[in-house]
């Protein structure tokens, strides 16, 4: 390469670094390792090292060996940090409940004396091989799926198979099927209103107009807290709206708006509606303005005109718009939190409970995992079905 | 017109304060091809909406067929439209789009087929029926835009500049096109142009627009040969105006003094009196240069400049202080700039317009 051509290149590479590092830093490198928190699993393995490597020859039905046993002594009796044997217990606890009291015990009964002791007699659950199977899954691998599972209410039984979890245990995979349906009622009412709203919007010009769009781009310009924070105080069965409904005589008593579905949709759509507006206004004031007269000299009644040429020329608009709307109202957590009751949480008030307060890093990442997997499989259904639209001749 | 198909009546139309068009009056017959030619604002275009029933008269009545028509909505006026911009639906095929009225109409779906695939072919475009509009070419498209505005037979089609947007070539090739197909299929065609030598190639009758009014309407000869106003002589083709008083009249002839003191003989069938001053317009390429056998008028002047056009030269000459232009074919013997010149015409040429 000439040296003119090096050094353009350098300098496009130093326009661009910025940026570049903000994006290595801030976006691509906290989401894998959030990801990889997901599914890796190293407390067991780096705590039980002669144990892991023991257990690798054992089938996991039979009862378990002297030698597993005498390596997993040698291996709890060197663990002189606090911290690791905590994130042990917990770990190992997570996977079969009961091993917090055992391991306690197990550890001051082993701390006592030196040289080989029976652990069965120590506590007779150590002769329970589902025990072991759990240090042994546990200890034998860095990386796990647990979290994943978890996160669509699945998990590995004692014999390492997928089965469901039980019913009470957890409620993910029902959440999650909230948040879609939500994130789906959202973007409904969102076309309902805003494919009106554009429409008249694009058919007035000059101040009405502007009026018009920016009474659509005033909340955008307002911050999400704000929003949500206003609609509370207007939801509320003393809000204004329950108090003029009141004073109109429509109800006797408050309608229940808040701390419910209702109230968590009528906010969500409040605040996603600009993301449905703009992509169809920016469509319809790119059709030209007279195709619909020519849809009426060929002798189409407004109706017809409407469903046959406006209407599937916009339909570009609205889809993005949808799209947009869709994928923003799944990750949907201030609105709900603030708004609406524990039936109305979505998926993201779990990730931010095991983020913030279980620390259960783990499940946060997977169930962050599974949400992008879904976000991304409807987006790239989203491509498939637009581009085979823009291909068919 | 003893029978009109189309009337417009008193018509009228402002919007707000601005007037665009007033008491027009205005037949068309059937089967006829009238341009409405004027200016950009003139109105011509307002009263083709008016007939489309995109717009609604202020004041005044239309009638189509028998019918008053103006407070009909246009999906009911059965009149094919073709606009400026083709207007064809980017998410149809092409054969689509010529579907699109019959499909509105309600026909079975077999006469659909075949009558798409007729219209197609007389627009020869039965090759690119899968098409959509944004693959096809500008001519492509016209023709398309054509093929729909007459498949369903409408008694009027109305043209708004659908040539515009063409090249020159192209252009004339449509202009042909259409006025063939007029021929052939006896349609009433409402052309609205601000091309006038598009107007002259293509019309049966011309209405010449000015601020709403119509100024002058006749065949395109008549309009070309005798224009009536200043307006319109120096709005089709080119003309010479030339000022000047007139001394006498004998017969159909008068006698008009120019300023500079020179006369010319002009046959007028307007009444004018003497001692008046009059406009006259002369077309450049009616003026000789030389002196002719025949009776005619001769001005002395000085060629101020000579510009060579390919099939012809164009002279200006300057007669005390009066620029004329002179259209000449080649077989001139090479003029200078500065030349003094004999120009000759007949009275006959000289038309006198009203200003």
């Amino acid at each position: 390469m000439s040296p003119i051509g090096l050094r353009k290149q350098l300098i496009s590479l130093v326009l661009v670094g910025p940026l570049l590092l903000f994006l290595i830093f801030f976006f691509a490198f906290p989401l894998v390792t959030m990801m990889k928190s997901a599914v890796s699993d190293p407390v067991a393995a780096r705590a039980l090292p002669a144990t892991a490597r023991a257990v690798a020859s054992w089938d996991r039905v039979s009862p378990p060996t002297d030698a597993i046993m005498a390596a997993f002594v040698t291996d709890i009796r060197q663990i002189n940090d606090d911290q690791l044997f905590g994130d042990l217990v917990r770990r190992l606890n997570s996977a079969k409940s009961g091993f917090r009291t055992l391991m306690t015990k197990t550890r001051t009964t082993l701390s006592e004396g030196t040289g080989s002791i029976d652990l069965i007699a120590v506590d007779k659950r150590w002769g329970d091989p589902s025990y072991w199977q759990a240090v042994s899954v546990a200890a034998s691998s860095t990386i796990t799926d647990r979290n994943l599972l978890a996160a669509v209410d699945l998990q590995r039984d004692t014999s390492n198979a997928i089965t469901a979890l039980p019913a009470d245990a957890s409620a993910n995979r029902a959440i999650m099927l909230r948040t879609f349906v939500m994130a789906l009622t959202v973007t409904v009412a969102c076309v309902l209103i805003g494919l009106p709203f554009a429409m008249i919007a694009a058919s007035v010009d000059g101040w009405k107009r502007q009026l018009l769009l920016g009474a659509v781009l005033l909340p955008l310009w307002t911050s999400l807290l704000v929003r949500t924070a206003a609609w509370f105080i207007l939801l509320q069965d003393t809000g204004l709206i329950n108090s003029v409904l009141m004073q109109l005589g429509v109800t006797s008593g408050p309608v229940p708006l808040i701390f419910n579905r209702a109230g968590v949709i009528i906010a969500m759509t409040h605040v996603l509606l600009p993301f449905m507006v703009l992509p169809i206004f920016s469509v319809l004031i790119g059709i030209p303005k007279n195709l619909m007269p020519a849809a009426a000299s060929l002798g189409a009644h407004p109706v017809r005109a409407f469903l046959n040429v406006l209407l599937p020329l916009t339909l570009r608009g609205v889809v993005s718009g949808s799209l947009l709307v869709f994928m923003s109202a799944l990750g949907y957590y201030i609105t709900p939190a603030l708004i609406g009751g524990a039936k109305d949480q979505m998926i993201s008030s779990v990730i931010a409970y095991y983020a913030t307060g279980a620390a259960n890093w783990g499940m946060a990442g997977a169930l962050g995992l599974v949400l992008l997997a879904a976000t991304m499989i409807l987006y790239a259904i989203y491509l498939r079905l637009s581009s085979e639209r823009e291909v068919r001749p | 017109m003893s029978n009109p198909f189309i009337r417009l009546e008193e018509v009228s139309k402002s919007f707000g304060l601005l007037t665009v068009v007033e008491g027009l009056n205005l037949e068309i017959g059937k089967g006829e091809f009238i341009s409405l030619l004027g200016p950009s604002g003139s109105g011509k275009t307002t009263i083709l909406m008016m007939l489309a029933g995109f717009e609604h008269p202020t004041s005044g009545a239309i009638w189509a067929g028998g019918k008053r028509i103006d407070s009909l909505p246009p999906h009911r006026r059965n009149m094919g439209v073709v606009f400026q911009n083709y207007a064809l639906f980017p998410h149809m095929t092409v054969s689509e789009n010529v579907a699109f009225p019959l499909k509105m109409r309600g026909l079975p779906r077999a006469e659909v087929t075949e009558r798409v695939g007729r219209a197609l072919d007389m627009v020869q475009l039965g090759s690119l029926a899968e098409r959509r509009p944004s693959q096809l070419s500008g001519g492509q498209q016209q023709r398309v835009a054509l093929a729909r505005a007459l498949i369903f037979e409408p008694e009027v089609v109305l043209m708004d500049e659908p040539l515009g947007a063409l090249d020159k070539q192209l252009r004339e090739q449509m202009q042909l096109d259409i006025r063939d197909l007029h021929r052939r299929i006896e349609l009433t065609i409402v052309f609205v142009t601000h091309d006038q030598s598009e107007a002259l190639t293509m019309s049966d009758r011309i209405a010449i627009f000015n601020r709403g009014k119509i100024e002058q309407i006749g065949k395109p000869s008549e309009i070309y040969d005798h224009p009536s106003t200043q307006f319109v002589a120096e709005f089709i083709g080119e003309t010479n105006l030339i000022h000047g008083s007139v001394q006498s009249i004998e017969g159909g002839t008068a006698r008009v003094q120019l300023p500079g003191g020179q006369e010319v003989f002009v046959e007028t069938t307007t009444n004018l009196c003497p001692n008046g001053s009059v406009c006259l317009s002369i077309r450049p390429e009616r003026i000789k240069v030389g002196r002719r056998e025949v009776a005619s008028n001769k001005i002395t002047a000085a060629i101020s400049d000579v510009v060579y056009h390919g099939d012809h030269l164009r002279l200006v000459a300057r007669s005390d202080g009066q620029a004329l232009v002179i259209k000449t074919d080649r077989s001139q013997p090479t003029l200078s700039i500065g030349e003094e010149v004999q120009l000759s015409f007949l009275p006959s040429d000289c038309w006198v317009v009203r200003p």
